[in-house]
């Protein structure tokens, strides 16, 4: 069973979407148990990591979230679902999840440089991780935000893109993949991301 | 580097693809939901979706147009066109869109982008604006004025605090049309967009008046535009979005060039 974990961050219903024009028909729920029922997790959202965090702790998401990262089934995390995996957020000062160690930064401001990051980018694909892989070097994928993960490792960044500094923009450790950019709205490229993590054992 | 968008607008009544010039003398040209494919093949960055629906029915008319798209294509688009209260946006995100854009309902009541911010987020609330030249006076310093009802009414307000007025409360986006240059395909409005942009941070959609490749370049260099909206050029087969992006990247405008 493909788990969508809806915590009211945001409109999850173009990742159902896509997963199910890939063939799967996902479970969209915000309890607990269904998410320890899952073989395999999806962790969209968007919006702010305080009350992301804070919605997820007052319905026991969050230790549901550490038990399926725990016991090694695949987890993909979106856009905010990628930011609040790591042990803190400097959005709202937030202490987060903890399962990929490292923290999520703001941007940098600059001069002429528009904030929130928003479009079409290159992610330069380092590894060699299953989820990533066999997508073209000039492919590009749809961000929307403000802040970025940064995981402690540099063996936990799976992709890198540029805006004003080259930031994380694909991480990845253990059973847990996560994207800052939207697989789910970008295009066919996006759509072969998804189909790879929904053929992903979880090991790297 | 962040790709300079392109972005299709498909003005839609009655569940049919239309096209008028200056918001007057419409006709319909085609299926919206055949055309959004269509486009999404020929790699549109996003599509925009503007419903000018005048009968009372529009709502549902609209929302099964968005379903069918949404099922459709795997890119972000935007639905404009009476949007007026929370519901009208929680029912048209609920139904794949992943923007709304307010525009009259905002310059009437601007606690619908606030709102509209915190409970869906930023980045899902479009701050539409229709935009006419005027002589520059006190209470429209720059020069230029928000207008609604397709340009027939003047509000009174200047563009460029509207703009950053629209940011302070919460907008991700800003779609900046140019009554004047609207369906005339001689250029964008190029003072106006450069104007907007360079006085907020977040991204300026410039629309109104492309029928050249040439004017998509102008208004993403010169303009400052973060995106360009374009409808006639393409809906009639004159140009493709695959042209006109090549165009720009021979130009060495940055463009997103693999789907």
């Amino acid at each position: 069973m493909v788990v969508v974990i809806d915590y009211q961050a945001g409109n999850i219903t173009s990742v159902v979407r896509s997963l199910r024009a890939l063939g799967v028909e996902s479970t969209v729920t915000e309890s607990p148990e269904v998410v320890l029922g899952a073989r395999r997790v999806v962790f969209p959202g968007v919006g702010a990591a305080g009350v992301a965090m804070a919605i997820l702790k007052s319905r026991g998401l969050d230790q549901a979230l550490r038990e399926v990262f725990n016991r090694g089934n695949p987890i993909l995390g979106i856009c905010l679902g990628a930011q609040i995996v790591l042990d803190h957020s400097e959005e709202n000062d937030t202490p987060c999840l903890g399962l990929i160690p490292g923290r999520t930064r703001a941007l940098p401001r600059t001069p002429g440089l528009k904030i929130p990051h928003m479009g079409w980018n290159g992610v330069d694909f380092g590894g060699s991780h299953p989820v990533f892989a066999g997508l073209p070097a000039t492919a590009e994928y749809y961000f929307v935000h403000s802040f970025y993960p940064d995981p402690a490792e540099t063996s936990m960044v799976m992709g890198t893109t540029e805006h004003g500094i080259r930031f994380p923009s694909a991480i990845g450790w253990r059973n847990l993949v996560a994207t800052q950019f939207h697989p789910e709205k970008s295009g066919r490229f996006g759509l072969d991301i998804l189909k790879n993590f929904l053929a992903w054992d979880g090991v790297c | 580097m962040l790709s300079k968008r392109i972005i299709p607008c498909l003005d839609v009544r009655d569940g049919k693809t239309t096209k008028g010039i200056k918001f007057a003398g419409n006709i319909d040209i085609g299926d919206p939901v055949a055309m959004a494919r269509q486009y999404y093949e020929d790699g549109a960055d996003e599509i925009v979706f503007y419903d000018i629906t005048a009968s009372s029915d529009r709502r549902n008319i609209m929302i099964d147009v968005v379903r069918r798209v949404a099922r459709e294509i795997f890119i972000p688009f935007s639905v404009g066109g009476g949007i007026r209260t929370l519901e009208d946006m929680r029912e048209v995100l609920l139904a794949g869109a992943e923007k709304v854009s307010v525009n009259t309902a905002a310059v009437q009541n601007p606690g619908i982008i606030a709102e509209g911010a915190r409970v869906f987020g930023s980045q899902c609330i479009v701050l539409g604006m229709d935009v006419k030249k005027v002589e520059p006076s006190a209470q429209i310093p720059s020069g230029y004025e928000m207008v609604i009802h397709g340009g027939r009414t003047a509000m009174g307000i200047d563009a460029l605090w509207w703009a950053r007025e629209g940011e302070r409360l919460g907008a991700g986006e800003i779609c900046l049309n140019s009554i004047d240059a609207d369906g005339t395909q001689a250029g964008y409005e190029l003072t106006l967009t450069r104007m907007v942009s360079e006085a907020v941070s977040i991204p300026v959609i410039a629309s109104g008046g492309a029928g050249h490749p040439e004017h998509l370049a102008e208004v993403l260099t010169e303009g400052r535009a973060d995106a360009a909206l374009i409808a006639s050029m393409i809906h009639y087969g004159t140009y493709t979005i695959k042209g006109i992006k090549e165009y720009l990247d021979q130009k060495r405008i940055p463009m997103r060039l693999t789907w």
